[in-house]
């Protein structure tokens, strides 16, 4: 199966080459996170000049206590953890109904309605940036969780219903009609038996659901702005202000807000991956 | 049973929240944005109807001196890094993984680190990287002894743009290397197989037997390479610090600048239209081209 496999001669030195060159650029992919928990640990000095790349000469975690105390990185972690988990929750739910109706229910309008929402995989939310800030503005919702839980939900939506509905094709339909005949309503069969059934798709668009609405910036950096309710990404894009001189005290801050994901994605890497592969539909 | 299946209320229970919300939320914006493009607005006075004279004055005229045009071509030029060295790379790196290296999990598992990764953080990350005084960048070329290269490599404009798409190409290297893997992985092993027995070379295998088959998601990474780099924001949005310079703009930085810096309501506007056409179009284009020339492939065969 494997090309490798035959590992005679000239394919053993290749192997070798090729393995010198993945490593060096695994290297490469690990060098900004590395580099990033390091120099968390240093003071001004090293980091501008006397040690920039070798080991802390002591491990500062001062730099830990001090950003959480000098910032509000505690609080804006906590949102971003709430706005996405609110955010995956909500398209879901919304996504899972709108898939299930659109392929199982039998109603005339259920191809256009699939169509219509396909057509958001291929719009640029850039460009309801503005529109979407005026609406928030008017609701007198600016500067609230809903300012971004409501257009992260919608901003999904077309990629989780493309994936939920294509999951639908693959399931067998004896289930909910053997509920039906036990006397089950519609809604009884959707929630008793549709959604156990279609707990693999949940979790693949949750993940990137999840990561997509954790690292947003653009909306994020619009539509709430106060320091206590703003996301992570946000918060360390202002920390590069110049009132801030710490450059330790930087560093910790951006290795708490990057930590979150690369944990996610230590411990799911597998699912993460494969979530990730099922979302690239989204242009 | 059917009656179950056809029961209006139910279906309109489950699909009226989403639809709605997608239409208010998603839809209307856009048809918004293409009207606010008609006005002359700072989003508090009162808004004149100007026709189509912001998009002169965007694509022509730069009255006001943004030149929007500039931020247009480093978005190609984005387009280009990616498809030209983003995706070889990323096929390079599928390749070997899928050819069953030793290690494969593990590389496969760090080479896409950076994608869960924000652009925030790798942001605020490069800018320190980048940084003329204590960057890691010009220590390392000073220990390599080529201290006549460092450089302050934003201020610098030959450089600057560079500087600010090359993170963006590196990020997502992993990303469509992953999205390759999967596909060469799908690939019934019986292929590889007969080739071997064949006696085709590896690289003769990739370019007979993998390439040919992995063909509709290398279409797919070069839709989403393209699309994905015209409307691309994060990471220069945070490297440059929202501070327009012709050098590093590109249509979506601008387009925020535009309305939340200057308050040029519908010049901003006219660019947010332009994204979505111009993202349609290419896609529509993309789609095209790659696939007429996979069917008139097809043909030959």
């Amino acid at each position: 199966m494997s090309v490798l496999k035959d590992r005679t001669g000239q394919y053993r030195y290749v192997a070798a080459v090729l393995q010198f060159l993945l490593a060096a650029f695994a290297a490469v992919q690990m060098f900004p996170l590395v580099w990033l928990v390091l120099s968390s640990f240093k003071n001004n000095l090293e980091i501008t000049g006397a040690n920039v790349i070798g080991f802390p000469r002591q491990w500062r975690w001062d730099n830990y206590r001090y950003v959480l105390d000098a910032t509000r990185l505690g609080s804006n972690l906590l949102n971003s953890l709430l706005y996405s988990i609110a955010t995956v929750v909500l398209s879901g739910i919304l996504a899972s109904m709108v898939s299930y109706a659109v392929t199982r229910m039998k109603w005339k309008g259920s191809g256009f309605v699939l169509a219509l929402f396909m057509t958001g995989l291929m719009i640029p939310v850039h460009a309801t940036l503005l529109p979407v800030f005026i609406m928030m503005k008017e609701a007198r919702l600016l500067n609230t969780p809903l300012a971004l839980v409501i257009p992260y939900t919608v901003n999904a939506l077309p990629s989780t219903i493309f994936i939920m509905a294509g999951f639908f094709a693959s399931l067998p339909r004896e289930m909910e009609e053997s509920g039906v005949i036990d006397g089950c309503n519609i809604y009884a069969v959707f929630w008793h038996i549709i959604l156990p059934l279609l707990k693999p798709a949940i979790v693949t668009t949750a993940v990137f659901t999840f990561l997509g609405a954790w690292n947003e910036l653009m909306f994020a950096n619009t539509l709430v702005n106060k320091e206590n309710l703003m996301t992570v990404t946000v918060a360390i894009n202002s920390l590069r202000g110049i009132h801030f001189t710490e450059y330790g005290a930087i560093f910790a801050g951006l290795a708490l807000a990057t930590f979150p994901p690369v944990l996610v994605y230590a411990l799911f890497s597998d699912q993460v991956q494969k979530s990730m592969i099922a979302g690239a539909i989204k242009g | 049973m059917t009656s179950v299946f056809c029961d209006r209320k139910a279906i309109a229970v489950f699909v009226l929240p989403a639809l709605i919300l997608f239409l208010v939320v998603g839809f209307l914006p856009i048809a918004q944005s293409a009207y606010f493009s008609l006005l002359e607005w700072d989003g508090i006075g009162t808004a004149k109807f100007v026709g189509l004279s912001n998009y002169v004055d965007v694509f022509i005229t730069d009255f006001f001196g943004i030149k929007f045009d500039h931020s247009i071509v480093n978005s190609v030029v984005l387009a280009i890094l990616c498809v030209f060295l983003q995706l070889p790379a990323a096929l390079a790196l599928a390749l070997v993984l899928a050819s069953g290296i030793k290690g494969e999990r593990a590389y496969r598992t760090i080479f896409f680190i950076p994608v869960v990764i924000s652009s925030a953080s790798i942001g605020v990350m490069f800018l320190k990287i980048y940084n003329p005084d204590f960057g890691v960048l010009n220590e390392l070329l000073e220990s390599a002894g080529l201290g006549v290269w460092k450089n302050d490599w934003f201020a610098n404009e030959r450089t600057a743009l560079m500087s600010a798409l090359l993170p963006v190409v590196w990020q997502y290297i992993g990303y469509h290397m992953l999205l390759m893997y999967a596909a060469i992985k799908g690939i019934p092993g019986e292929l590889f197989e007969a080739a071997t027995m064949d006696g085709a070379s590896p690289i003769r295998t990739a370019f007979s037997i993998t390439l040919p088959l992995i063909r509709p998601i290398l279409r797919v990474c070069v839709t989403f390479a393209v699309i994905g780099s015209l409307k691309f924001f994060d990471l220069l949005f945070v490297m440059t610090g929202g501070s327009p310079s012709p050098a590093t703009d590109v249509p979506s930085t601008l387009m925020y600048n535009t309305i939340f810096t200057r308050r040029l309501y519908g010049h901003g506007s006219t660019m947010a239209v332009f994204l979505v056409a111009e993202c349609m179009v290419f896609y529509l284009v993309l789609q095209r081209t790659l696939k007429t020339r996979e069917e008139r492939g097809e043909e030959r065969r």
